[in-house]
């Protein structure tokens, strides 16, 4: 069995030996075609990791207190809000620690405040809830209530957000298919052209007795090692193109955006199984489909 | 060895074998002759599983392949030697090469195809020759190469498709002797030929196929009147002539 496979390799790559320029060729063109897959696949979890994290911020809905009502009041809404379906956790945030937060929050600015009369702000609930849905139906219910005098919640925002992440994703999606199908044709047409040059040793073979398999090995393994090298290649690209872009550009959008995003190495590392995977699929497939008509003979 | 009973085979409308029934013993050696387009090569196909019959059966060393799986295909093929008019060496590799080919793809082992590659080539007599390129060999001498290939892996049965037909009158018949060589050491013979001189004068079975039927099967001539192609008032011309 062992001996079978290596000497089914060691053809494959006398194989490609003989037809070293067209291999080559190939290669780049595969290689160019997984970079752009790759660069789509890196936007592409990006964007869902920026969402992902977006969604998890703006799972809070701010309900804000009437300035008349009585410390029981608020307890009581706390209680009634925090019995809604969907919340998680309910928090008070009074007037004195919002006005604290805001003076955090301008910095150098916060002198600006000293001079306030009285404070502005008004007690409030952050409600917690469980997903978006929640957050929906918790910010139109609090709004009824009596003793609320507003709810902020992002939702807009949220869902137009979530309407550009999802034809990102379907976009991606399209490409890389196209890009996947076009790297299959290469592929097999390369080992078609392979296929020709033998085509007089391949019938020899199957007046000897060859199996299909023992005719089809060299070309698969042809096939899988272009796919293979290539992904090697692309994914190594990949990495020194998202390194420099994260260095040049990566810490201040993030900074800006408040989500990170996400590490080179860890990115790198899946898209090498995932690539690897496709060019092996990518080889074998190819390959299959160039030599199926010649074994049909 | 083979048995065809009733086999039949047509190509849309035109017949390829009506009807065809043979018997082929182990060990006979047999000349297919007949006009061209009449049935030889559709018997030859149908041995190798080129092709289905439409009717009949078909039996080869005592198996029946006249259904066969895709499969199956190259286990029936293993126990037949092919030899071509044309030769069909690979240009890139050596005699020994082209010969070891043979055994590599039936996976035999390098220690077997080291002993007994150079045993064939002996035999068929181009041992001197096992470093050279077939473009270096003449004529009869790829024959030669082919016949070694052909029987390195020990088959059953040997099918020469006009082996004779690119060689010389004098070449030709060292071939056939060759041929008659392997064929008393207990390898059946079936051979397909245009060549009348050399029917006549070997003496062995004759099947004789036209209009896709069998219209005769008897030991002794060729016996069909100047059908050989290249065979131009009793001078043999070069096939590439044409």
């Amino acid at each position: 069995m062992f001996s079978r496979l290596a000497y089914s390799i060691k053809q494959s790559f006398s194989q490609m030996g003989r037809n070293k320029g067209m291999y080559f060729t190939s290669i780049c063109a595969i290689t160019a075609m997984m970079l752009i897959l790759g660069l789509f696949f890196v936007a592409f979890v990006n964007v869902d990791t920026f969402t992902e994290t977006l969604k998890e911020n703006y799972n809070v809905v701010q309900v804000y207190m009437d300035d008349e009502n009585s410390k029981d009041d608020n307890k009581e809404l706390g209680k009634t809000i925090e019995a809604m379906n969907g919340v998680d956790k309910v928090d008070f945030v009074s007037k004195d620690e919002a006005l604290k937060t805001l003076k955090k929050r301008w910095g150098d600015n916060a002198y600006l405040l000293d001079n306030l009369q009285s404070n502005p702000l008004p007690n409030s609930y952050m409600v917690y809830v469980e997903d978006s849905d929640a957050a929906a139906s918790v910010s139109k219910a609090a709004e009824g209530t009596d003793g609320v005098s507003d709810v902020v919640y992002y939702q807009d925002t949220i869902e137009k957000l979530a309407a550009v992440t999802h034809f990102i994703e379907v976009g991606s999606v399209v490409v890389m298919v196209f890009l996947i199908i076009i790297s299959i044709l290469i592929v097999a047409n390369t080992i078609k052209l392979t296929v020709f040059n033998r085509e007089k040793e391949i019938s020899i073979m199957k007046y000897l007795g060859a199996t299909d398999w023992f005719v089809r090995g060299p070309f698969i393994y042809g096939g899988i090692f272009m796919g293979i090298l290539s992904s090697a290649v692309a994914t190594g690209l990949i990495y020194v193109i998202y390194s420099k872009l994260m260095k040049v550009i990566g810490a201040d959008v993030a900074r800006m955006l408040s989500v990170t995003l996400v590490p080179a190495e860890y990115l790198t590392v899946n898209l090498l199984i995932i690539f690897v995977a496709l060019g092996v699929g990518i080889g074998t497939v190819g390959s299959i489909i160039s030599i199926r008509r010649f074994l049909m003979k | 060895m083979i048995i065809f009973k009733d086999v039949c085979k047509n190509y849309g409308e035109n017949i390829g074998l009506s009807r065809a029934s043979v018997h082929i013993k182990k060990g006979d050696f047999v000349f297919l002759v007949g006009p061209s387009g009449a049935g030889k090569t559709t018997f030859i196909r149908l041995i190798l599983k080129e092709i289905e019959p439409d009717r009949g059966t078909i039996t080869l060393a005592g198996k029946d392949i006249t259904n066969l799986s895709r499969r199956e295909i190259p286990e029936v093929r293993q126990k037949i030697g092919m030899v071509f008019q044309d030769f069909r060496l690979l240009e890139k590799k050596t005699v020994y090469e082209n010969v070891a080919f043979a055994m590599e793809v039936l996976h035999r082992s390098k220690k077997e195809i080291k002993e007994r590659v150079p045993y064939v080539l002996d035999l068929v007599g181009i041992a001197d020759k096992a470093d050279r390129y077939p473009h270096e060999l003449s004529a009869g001498e790829q024959q030669r190469v082919g016949i070694a290939r052909a029987i390195v892996n020990r088959p059953r049965v040997l099918i020469a498709d006009e082996p004779t037909g690119n060689l010389d009158p004098v070449t030709a018949m060292e071939i056939m002797s060759l041929l008659e060589k392997i064929n008393v050491r207990g390898t059946t013979v079936l051979m397909v030929t245009h060549a009348k001189d050399i029917v006549d004068k070997m003496h062995k079975r004759v099947v004789a196929i036209e209009n896709g039927k069998i219209a005769r099967d008897e030991h002794g001539s060729y016996g069909f009147e100047t059908v050989n192609p290249y065979y131009i008032s009793g001078e043999e011309v070069d096939p590439y002539v044409f």
